[in-house]
């Protein structure tokens, strides 16, 4: 049995948490009432009128095949965001945490991209693919690929999936980093005396020992890439061409703001809402209870 | 198995050298204990012959191999960490058998190694666990069974029972004797403990701020101590080194207050030079019928049933004085004592260079 410290009642606790209860209520949960109250609503076109329809909007959202559409193309955008950030940053930190000369100028520089806003960030790349003006489109064009992400589906995909990795793997590669060097040096080096090159080293040694790291960042960039992709998104496709780079938060975006069916929109918030907190009941079961060595 | 050799070895960090080119050879099947006070660089240099550390200057030999260029890897040596460094997500088969599985040695011939290697270490029970379900000394028998399964031909050991308790880094002290006399594998052990290292090496290299101080028996070592320092670090408890200057004839030492001790030879030295006269603790006898040679009142009396240790604040001694008389002396502190030692338990060493003069 374990103890607990009993101290004297004092309102003092209460007041030290006070503020963070309140910012938490006006901006958390108020809102999500909102929007779980909104998504009972049917409003007409005008805002003359609303009328309470229970599940309606939900229905409508199950027999949409649009919107069965876009989850899938977010799964997949989601899957492709955190294999390719993921991968890079694992890499990038192996070789960083190898570097012995200017170590601390290569790793400041590896997580600068990080400070970059997102709607900067999808502007760099926008311009760098621009198929007028791009310099990557006049490469690409240069070996034979036609790029216009304006009018191509797949490569407006493929643009985005670039632009939020590139923005993730500062952030992966601080925390690939900070693993790699909790490993302790001798364990590396008794693999080297036992006859392991540096990949072998890498891959049978210093991968299977971040991989609570890898689980982590797992779930970190699978809700980045389903919730915090928007501004990238918005900057670099607007959901275009003809929907195939929209995600479901874009949707709820292009849904209640451009389409003004607040009730979808909100019905499909509520939707999203349940999955961070599936996620996030993952993460505090399964990832905050580390494998430890 | 192979032997190696050390030619004026050194080693800089930047402008600062750590290793003062040290040179020695270890035969085939040795048994070498490089001890040393922490930050003399034995843990460099072993770590030189393995390839972890780079060499600056000189050249070291693995067999008829000039290994400086090598990597770790192709030096065909095994080594045990302090920390034993064990791979903690692998059972402790995969950890024996990851340098075989690396090497491609076929999988019978690895089960093969690994169980017999697990034999005897007494490992076989826990071949399927995983080293954090171990205890300390387990560990500490994966990590040699790692290095043995290998059959390199040299087995370096870095500290290897500096985590251990008391007991049971008495306890492996002797396995790991007996298991190097039973493999017959040239082997270099580093520590801090001149009890370890005594009672393991065949050999003892005494390192002291990156140069050798002497490299020979731990007899040698005992006996004949080629400096200040080997004298003073190898014994307990340490020699007793007492300041005085060589009479007119040079066949005896006169301390401070015009004691005379015989030396029964003649020293290469001036007369009324001075010098450092070291005796050890245990050499020390009490005087009988009217040899005595000096005298003290003593401190402090440690009684450890199988020999007293009396303690005396002596002025002519470097520090404290210490005598070790053999069984139990009931007396108490304050008493004055007569002494009396054999002229060939004498040390003399020259107090500039610290070298051994007689």
């Amino acid at each position: 049995m374990i103890k607990r410290v009993h101290f004297p009642s004092s309102p003092l606790p209460y007041l030290l948490v006070a503020p963070q209860i309140a910012i938490t209520i006006v901006f958390f949960i108020w809102p999500a009432g909102q929007a779980m109250y909104q998504s009972f609503l049917i409003e007409d076109a005008f805002g003359f009128g609303r009328e309470f329809v229970w599940f309606e909007n939900f229905e409508i959202l199950f027999e949409d095949p649009l919107y069965a559409d876009v989850f899938i193309r977010t799964i997949f955008f989601s899957v492709m965001v955190a294999a390719l950030s993921m991968f890079l940053s694992l890499i990038l930190a192996g070789f960083a945490d190898r570097v012995v000369k200017g170590a601390t100028i290569y790793r400041t520089l590896l997580i600068w991209p990080y400070a970059v806003a997102p709607v900067l960030a999808g502007a760099l790349w926008v311009f760098m693919f621009n198929p007028s003006v791009g310099i990557i489109a006049y490469w690409l064009d240069l070996i034979g690929v036609d790029w216009n992400h304006f009018l191509n589906g797949g490569q407006a995909m493929a643009l985005i999936v670039f632009a939020a990795s590139w923005k993730q793997i500062a952030y992966n590669f601080l925390f690939y980093l900070a693993a790699m060097q909790a490993i302790p040096k001798s364990m590396i080096e008794a693999a080297a005396i036992d006859g392991a090159g540096p990949a072998k080293r890498f891959w049978t040694i210093i991968f299977p020992l971040v991989s609570p790291t890898t689980f982590f960042l797992l779930v970190i960039n699978i809700v980045y890439a389903f919730f915090d992709t928007f501004g990238i998104i918005h900057a670099v496709t607007e959901g275009g061409p003809a929907g195939s780079t929209v995600t479901l938060v874009y949707k709820v975006y292009s849904d209640g703001f451009i389409g003004l069916d607040l009730g979808g929109s909100a019905a499909q918030s509520v939707i999203l809402m349940a999955m961070v907190i599936g996620l996030t009941v993952i993460q505090f079961r399964y990832v905050e209870r580390r494998v430890d060595y | 198995m192979s032997n190696i050799s050390l030619d004026y070895v050194r080693k800089s960090y930047g402008p600062s050298e750590v290793i003062h080119g040290i040179s020695g050879s270890i035969q085939q099947g040795e048994f070498v204990v490089i001890v040393g006070p922490s930050g003399c660089g034995k843990s460099t240099l072993l770590r030189m012959i393995a390839g972890l550390e780079s060499i600056t200057g000189g050249e070291i030999q693995i067999g008829k191999r000039v290994v400086n260029k090598l990597e770790p890897a192709q030096r065909n040596i095994a080594m045990v960490f302090q920390n034993y460094a064990l791979y903690p997500h692998m059972s402790v088969f995969d950890n024996m058998s990851y340098g075989l599985k690396i090497r491609k040695v076929p999988k019978e011939e690895i089960r093969r190694r690994v169980e017999e290697t697990a034999e005897i270490l007494e490992l076989t029970p826990y071949l399927k666990r995983s080293p954090r379900q171990l205890s300390g000394g387990q560990r500490q028998r994966v990590a040699m069974g790692r290095a043995i399964v290998r059959e390199p031909d040299v087995f370096l050991f870095d500290e290897p029972l500096s985590n251990l308790d008391a007991k049971l880094r008495v306890q492996m002290r002797l396995e790991i004797k007996k298991l190097q006399e039973r493999l017959g594998i040239t082997s270099v052990y580093v520590t801090h403990d001149q009890v370890e290292a005594m009672t393991l090496g065949h050999r003892l290299m005494v390192l002291n701020a990156g140069s050798v101080e002497q490299f020979g028996t731990p007899i040698d070592l005992y006996d004949k101590p080629a400096t200040l320092f080997v004298a003073t670090f190898i014994g307990s408890p340490a020699m007793n080194i007492l300041n005085g200057t060589v009479s007119e004839d040079a066949s005896s030492i006169i301390l401070p207050e015009g004691e005379v001790i015989p030396l029964g030879m003649r020293l290469n030295a001036q007369a009324g030079a001075s010098v450092n006269l070291g005796m050890r603790p245990e050499h020390i006898r009490l005087a009988t019928n009217g040899n005595a040679l000096f005298s003290f009142k003593s401190d402090v009396i440690e009684e450890l049933g199988a020999d007293t240790i009396i303690h005396a604040d002596f002025g002519k001694a470097t520090s404290s004085m210490a005598v070790r008389l053999d069984g139990i002396h009931r007396v108490s502190s304050g008493t004055q004592f007569s002494f009396a030692i054999d002229p060939e338990n004498l040390h003399v060493f020259d107090p500039e260079s610290g070298k051994r003069i007689n």
